[in-house]
């Protein structure tokens, strides 16, 4: 089966500062895959480069086969390849409502129209309404972004980014900064998404990623070290070492 | 916010009409100021919708209004039509330099956008042929507006054919920011990064509100030729430029009424202010830009809806 995400050597260089090197990762689809390292891994960097937010030094990327190394972030999103990003990127002025909407209003490519009220769209708004209560945001639809508790701008993150409708979905700590308990319930909605979304996080919380991944990539130093199971790496000398063994310097982090 | 959005547009439209029976003799004063009010909403669709500055929008005033003269004086002198080709080179212009002024981030925007705006007046001073340079256009003469309302001495039809147009651009622009489109803009304003990763394209989204804008402007530009009789440099001058900045920011950058209100506030100002005193009248137009900013946070339309959420609080 063709795979979901699958880079070639993929190189992400500052000047001279390698931040990712020669990654070559296999995402199968419909997989629950997390991308684990310690600080200064790389793993935001790669996010970056998959994505296409940053281009890429060298290597190439293909999403469900197709080459999209030399498409910007925005054609990338419209092949189905969506994120979500470690410290928020809202539209924090807007209701929770207009964030999810803009977002599917773009996709649809609506947002050419200027001769029509947007909350009219009835297809629109129902649309956004589904994705609102599967995140456990509808009591908070006309509620502005930035009057919202963090825990709840977090699952606004992940609400816009599926109204993109994706293929493949890169979450980038999806529960950063939010308390233990409110990171259980952003990880039980993600683990909630339909099994034919396929799923590329990265997570600092070893408890939830070994929970919730079905397969573990380990970077350090901005190459990829090892990859297998969670039973595979958590049975792993090295990722002890490099990883695990100085868990409670991260826990800290 | 939604009351004043929606509500303020009729009780501003009966203002204005009320003017006309109140103010006879000062309807030349007032047909500026819709032709002002035109211009500052063209302007706030950037700063206040999309949240992009520019510095030189008055390029596109002055082109509409050297457009609608140039015609004018070569013999089209039917008014509409010459606004509407002011509306459509002011807006090619505009779209022309969408490619300098998009890109980049605010403060490389202000200073393009100020630097085109220097370029245009130098250009329109050395095309004296075109232009009438330095000393200005005033040799063309307007036929009647649509072949029926001839511009009469005192100002009615430049007060009627100014405030149409400030109602269909009222209208249009209202439509506009609550449509999709107008959704997108404000994403642009609230998180220019987040807008490719939800797959937006955002300088076409910028390129067409600065053509508008630009289009717009040189509506506004057209009529100012058109019911004053004469075209000048100043029309597409830094300082009309800074003016339209300050009008949308005294009025509340973002609120359509609130910019209206802007310009009218603005331009009374102004003359209060150097008639108190024609040396120091900047110091008061300092002073009350900072309060609009600092104390009434948002201008007239945000001092109105924080009086309105605290009338509210209370019943």
């Amino acid at each position: 089966m063709t795979p979901a995400i699958e880079t070639e050597g993929l190189t992400l260089r500052y000047g001279h500062f390698t931040a990712v090197g020669d990654v070559s990762l296999r995402v199968e689809a419909g997989a629950r895959h997390a991308l684990i390292g310690p600080n200064g891994a790389g793993k935001t960097s790669l996010v970056h480069a998959l994505t296409g937010n940053v281009p890429a030094t060298a290597g190439r990327i293909r999403v469900a086969g197709q080459d999209v190394t030399a498409l910007s972030q925005a054609e990338r999103v419209r092949r189905g390849l969506a994120r979500t990003f470690q410290i928020n990127q809202l539209f924090r002025g807007l209701t929770v409502m207009e964030n999810v909407s803009l977002a599917i209003l773009e996709r649809e490519r609506k947002t050419r129209q200027f001769w029509r009220s947007f909350a009219a769209d009835r297809a629109v708004a129902e649309e956004a309404r589904e994705h609102l209560a599967f995140a456990h945001l509808e009591e908070l639809a006309d509620r502005p972004v930035r009057s919202l508790p963090y825990g709840s701008q977090r699952l606004v993150e992940i609400a816009i980014a599926l109204a993109t409708r994706p293929r493949v979905l890169v979450l980038d700590e999806p529960a950063a900064g939010v308390p233990a308990a409110q990171s259980e319930s952003i990880f039980e909605r993600i683990n909630a998404l339909p099994r034919d979304l396929t799923l590329l996080f990265v997570e600092h919380d070893m408890g939830l990623v070994f929970r919730f991944a079905e397969r573990i990539t380990v970077l350090v130093g901005g190459r990829i070290m090892t990859e297998g199971t969670p039973a595979e790496i958590q049975a792993d000398e090295r990722v002890r070492e490099v990883y695990l063994g100085r868990r409670g310097h991260h826990g800290a982090a | 916010m939604r009351l004043i959005r929606i509500g303020a547009g009729l009780p501003l439209l009966l203002a204005a009409v009320a003017s006309f029976f109140l103010f006879p003799e000062y309807l030349s004063l007032l047909n500026t100021l819709f032709i002002l009010a035109i211009f500052a909403l063209a302007y706030d669709l950037l700063q206040g919708h999309a949240g992009v500055v520019s510095l030189g929008h008055a390029v596109f005033f002055g082109m509409g209004a050297y457009t609608a003269a140039v015609l004018a004086a070569h013999g089209v002198t039917e008014p509409v039509v010459g606004l509407l080709a002011a509306l459509l080179l002011s807006g090619l212009l505009a779209l022309l330099l969408t490619r300098i002024v998009v890109v980049g981030n605010d403060l490389t925007r202000l200073l393009v956008t100020l630097g085109i705006g220097f370029l245009m007046l130098e250009a329109a001073n050395q095309a004296r042929w075109l232009t009438g340079g330095a000393d200005g256009m005033s040799d063309f003469t307007m036929g009647p507006v649509l072949g029926l309302f001839r511009f009469d001495f005192a100002g009615e039809t430049a007060f009627w054919y100014s405030l149409a147009a400030l109602v269909l651009v009222y209208a249009f622009l209202w439509r506009l920011t609550t449509s999709p489109f107008g959704l997108a803009l404000r994403g642009i304003r609230e998180n220019v990064r987040r807008m490719p990763a939800i797959g937006a394209p955002v300088r076409r989204h910028l390129a067409t509100a600065y053509t508008i804008s630009g289009g717009i402007a040189g509506l506004a530009g057209a009529l100012l030729a058109q019911t004053s009789n004469f075209a000048s440099l100043d029309m597409l001058g830094f300082e009309r430029s800074a003016e339209v900045m300050m009008m949308a920011t005294l009025g509340g950058t973002g609120s359509i009424p609130g910019v209206v209100l802007g310009a009218v506030g603005f331009s009374y100002l102004k003359d209060a202010l150097s008639a108190m005193s024609p040396k120091y009248w900047h110091l008061g137009i300092g002073l009350v830009l900072m309060l609009s900013v600092f104390v009434l946070r948002g201008g007239i339309a945000g001092g109105v809806s924080a009086l309105l959420r605290r009338l509210r609080g209370r019943g």
